[in-house]
């Protein structure tokens, strides 16, 4: 006897279907950099398996903040206030260390008004994924320049940018975040490897997602258009990540590639272009924005990883279970011991 | 208002002759940086240590080395241990004050002072006795670097001997003082303390009426500053995650709270940590991380004083709009910007209490005693986890940074109270959650926290418009239903909020209102009022805004009621014009003072006798 069974859902390593990963109906416009850039996070979360409901979304204000609410709407979410996710997602996480940190927010939360909480969580290694989706304008006001803003580049009503804009990636290499990647909305392929990678990652992630704006600042002149990073991508290296619970063997050819074991055991490929690039080469890594800047040129890539370098939990050494919920036989000292203070203080 | 003119019943206890016992107020002026918070401390502390009611207050500048600062202390046989306005006795240290400190003294004072500064030239009608610090301080410290520090010692002696302070006593604060690992320190400034007494008995004769005899008032009591005590509260209130930016005067609040738990709260078996302490880049990430952590479920607190408070308006607002506990402690200190950064004010009342934009408002708790420091620390964390909201802490720097003589604190009764959260075996029953429904009808909706192990716990936690389910709305309906229920909340937590301490006097038609570190002023004020000019009052004091209905009570039971207060403005009386029914408002009059020292008795007492015209 055979039943007539539709086929068999298809669901990730832990169970789920993709479904658990989708978010509420984006209110973004048509075409936005920051719709593609949710899709691939439910993509890559669905296929590392990652429980949604462990993962703290967090975000600033503006239209790269809204983006939460359209993806992983099983997950918890906190929409702070402007520029100031990072304090909001390094206290949760100081709360429970189990929790899956994962940050998006904008060019102006991040360059602007909240760049000192960013520098200041560069510096802790906050262990979290943060997403910078970076149009180089404020479009929830309708169209200012912000500071990610290229020299030169052109507004839609005619206005010239005439401030150095400020790399973000250059600023996370330098004050300590310990993988720091560009990539542009429009390649699919490579800020899925990316993003796979961040999520292995232990320890702050740093992407920086050129997301051009179609309303404000898709038009010839601005240099965050899909156009320009379309003709002035220069990507460092084909990426493959392969995640530590798969155990598959990739064939390498010599010489071609170079491979980078992460902490939890994945393992990212980078596949050579034009040149041999090390990622694990500070020096390297600044020179490459530099002289890439200079060339008008966006590198794009795993442009910095530092392994094994521990995060602010580790150095806080905290006890191994969430501080949220420990019992309260664990965070109230006994009797006994107010009793010595107080026989101190006579 | 009756135009009798009152009759003074008594104005000073020490008549012409008598010797003055354990009731009066000694001021060491010196400059910082010198060594001189030991001496004063161990002076302090010997009169403590002979059972006199004792208090010490440091008035000092904000700077490290070279300014001058006076440390004055308080014996009083009656367990005054407020300020007081006249210095009886004066030990003249600092060559740049020393002029003015003399000139200020009431007739009858007393002054030891450095010999070379020649003060006796300046008055007639005082009690001179000079010292030879410098001659003294050779021969007792032969290393000529450390002379400077131990130099302060010798005037430890000379008082002692001057006000009959037992000298084991001054020895047993000595060697507490400098403990067990610096004894050979402390024999060095022993040396210092006998030279300083031996030089008195050979060379002065007592001309003024000043001296101490053991009492036994302080049984089973301790001595500590405000800050460690709401650190202690802290931690026995669970904290696990704290945060800050170091301001005056709160920082020794969280220096304190970093020893507590490095001492009691590291896990004996794996030697981590059950706490996280982070020094933030500012205050706008010190109160980020602690909403952050408050919504994670952690209990997170941190310390701050006006200027940090300014900064964390507006995150304030979204803990409140989106309803995340967090403990902020608010060390009081003088003015807008920088202001008087080591001056005491209880100027942060009103803006703290409406922090932040659009319609928002905030428990605060105001202690007034490091015993209730400690107990309302407690309180606040079971108040904010209960509510989910912020509440503040409203100390200031004269209860947060000088030393208090306390009741031992009492070893909470009661369990830690975390307030409407959701398990994940609630939720299997549940089957869902609404975030901000208000199922039990007190305005409070139960949450879930991030990491809960189920497919429905999570939900978005966002500052704008939201319905019960925390979707996003612009609906006017559903924002008004929203902070109609965060007012009904506020009702909720008034239902909650400490009583205020209220003592009915039968006989009197006034009454006096305070709050804080004002309640030593007023106390003591009110013994003045009645010993001196038979008038009798009634006491309310504040524990919390919002109010409760004793207030209401305590105004209309009086014709006027006397609010004395910290600050410019009358910030308190503002709130209740807020809160009170406008027949009670006409009532309230105010007493403030706001130079940056502590408020004194006498200050209360002739501002309420201008007021009733007497």
């Amino acid at each position: 006897m055979s039943t007539t069974a539709s086929p068999p859902k298809k669901v990730n390593r832990i169970g789920l279907e993709v479904v658990s990963y989708k978010g509420a109906r984006t209110t973004l416009c048509a075409g936005c950099g920051h719709n593609a850039i949710s899709e691939r996070i439910v993509e890559c979360f669905y296929e590392m398996g990652v429980q949604p409901w462990r993962v703290a979304k967090l975000s600033g204000i503006g239209c790269s903040s809204k983006s939460p609410a359209y993806f992983l709407g099983l997950a918890h979410g906190f929409n702070a206030v402007h520029g100031r996710a990072p304090s909001v997602g390094t206290g949760a996480l100081l709360a429970n260390r189990n929790l899956v940190g994962l940050t998006v927010t904008g060019d102006g939360d991040t360059a602007s008004i909240g760049l000192g909480q960013f520098s200041h969580m560069l510096r802790r290694n906050i262990p979290m994924i943060y997403i910078i989706e970076d149009n180089g304008v404020y479009g929830l006001t309708k169209g200012q320049f912000s500071a990610t803003a290229d020299l030169g580049s052109k507004l839609k009503t005619g206005v010239v940018n005439d401030l150095p804009a400020m790399d973000m990636c250059l600023l996370a290499i330098e004050l300590g975040a310990t993988l720091v990647a560009r990539s542009f909305s429009g390649d699919k392929r490579q800020f899925q490897a990316i993003l796979k990678t961040a999520i292995a990652h232990q320890g702050l992630a740093i992407i920086d997602v050129i997301s051009p704006c179609v309303t404000f600042n898709d038009h010839e002149g601005s240099t965050k258009s899909y156009s320009y990073v379309k003709d002035h991508d220069e990507p460092l290296h084909e990426l493959d990540f392969v995640p530590a619970y798969q155990d598959i063997s990739v064939e390498i050819p010599e010489g071609e590639a170079r491979e980078v074991t992460l902490h939890d055991g994945s393992r990212i490929i980078l596949k050579k272009l034009g040149h041999d690039y090390d990622p694990t080469d500070k020096m390297l890594a600044i020179q490459t924005l530099h002289e890439a800047s200079g060339k008008g040129q966006i590198v794009t890539g795993i442009l910095y990883l530092a392994t094994g370098r521990p995060t602010f939990i580790d150095l806080l050494n905290l006890v191994d279970e969430p501080l949220a919920t420990l019992p309260e036989e664990r965070v109230r000292p006994p009797k006994a011991a107010l009793d010595d203070l107080m026989a101190e203080l006579r | 208002m009756s135009s009798t003119e009152a009759t003074p019943l008594h104005v000073r206890s020490d008549e012409p002759g008598q010797p003055v016992i354990n009731d009066f107020s000694i001021q060491v002026a010196t400059v910082n940086g010198s060594g001189s918070q030991t001496a004063n401390t161990v002076l302090m502390r010997s009169l403590f240590q002979m059972g006199i009611p004792v208090s010490g207050k440091n008035l000092f500048p904000s700077n490290i080395a070279g300014l001058p600062t006076w440390f004055t202390i308080r014996a009083s046989k009656h367990g005054w241990i407020g300020r007081k306005k006249e210095i009886d006795f004066l030990v003249a240290m600092n060559p740049e004050s020393a002029r003015e400190d003399v000139m200020d003294l009431d007739p009858g004072a007393a002054v030891v002072y450095d010999e070379p500064l020649k003060l006796d030239a300046l008055r007639s009608d005082l009690h001179f006795y000079p010292v030879p610090f410098d001659k003294l301080v050779a021969p007792v410290c032969p290393e000529a670097r450390l002379r400077k520090l131990v130099r302060n010692m010798i005037y430890d002696g000379v008082v002692a001997q001057l006000l009959s302070i037992e000298m084991p006593e001054i020895r047993a604060a000595l060697v507490k003082q400098f403990g067990p690992r610096k004894a050979k320190a402390a024999e060095l400034n022993w040396g210092a303390v006998q030279a300083g007494f031996d030089f008195a008995a050979r060379n002065f004769t007592k001309t003024d009426p000043f001296r101490v005899e053991r009492m036994n008032a302080n049984e089973g009591k301790i001595i500590i500053d405000g800050n460690a005590a709401c650190a202690l509260g802290a931690v026995f209130a669970g904290v696990t995650v704290v945060t800050w930016y170091p301001i005056t005067p709160s920082s020794s609040l969280v220096e304190a709270l970093i020893g507590y738990l490095r001492r009691l709260r590291i896990d004996k078996e794996t030697g981590k940590a059950t706490f996280a302490v982070v020094q933030a880049e500012d205050e706008l990430a010190a109160i980020g991380m602690v909403l952050g952590a408050g919504w994670a479920g952690a209990r997170s607190m941190t310390a701050t004083s006006g200027p940090g408070i300014s900064l964390m308006a507006e995150f304030t607002g979204l803990g409140y709009y989106v309803e995340v506990p967090a403990v902020i402690f608010d060390v009081q200190r003088v003015g807008p910007s920088t202001g008087l950064p080591t001056r005491t004010a209880q100027g942060d009342i009103l803006s703290t209490a409406v922090l932040s934009h659009g319609d928002t408002k905030h428990p605060l708790l105001l202690p007034s005693s490091p015993e209730e420091c400690f107990t309302m620390a407690q309180t606040a964390f079971d108040l904010a986890e209960e509510f989910q909201t912020p509440v503040f802490v409203m100390t200031d720097l004269d209860l947060g940074m000088n030393n208090w003589l306390s009741d031992a604190f009492p070893y909470p009764d009661q369990p830690i109270r975390r307030g409407k959260v959701l398990t994940a075996a609630d939720l299997e029953r549940l089957g869902g959650f609404a975030r901000y429904k208000d199922v039990d009808g007190d305005g409070v909706g139960y949450r879930t926290l991030p990491g809960t192990d189920h497919p429905a716990a999570g939900y978005f936690t966002r500052g704008s418009g939201h319905n019960e389910k925390a979707q996003y709305t612009e609906r006017p309906a559903d924002y008004v239903q929203n902070v109609d229920r965060l007012a009904r909340k506020f009702e909720s937590i008034r239902a909650r909020a400490p009583r205020p301490e209220v003592v009915l006097n039968p006989n009197a038609s006034i009454g006096i209102i305070c709050y804080g570190t004002s309640r030593y002023a007023a106390e003591e004020s009110r013994d003045q009022l009645r010993r001196e000019y038979g008038l009798q009052t009634s006491y309310l004091r504040l524990k919390a805004f919002p109010f409760t209905r004793e207030l209401r009570d305590f105004v209309e039971r009086h014709a006027r009621v006397y609010l004395v207060e910290q600050n410019r403005d009358a910030q308190m009386a503002a709130l209740m014009r807020m809160e009170l029914d406008p027949t009670l408002t006409g009532k309230l009059r105010s007493v403030r003072h706001y130079g940056g020292l502590p408020i004194d008795a006498r200050t209360v007492t002739d501002e309420v006798l201008s007021q009733e015209g007497l």
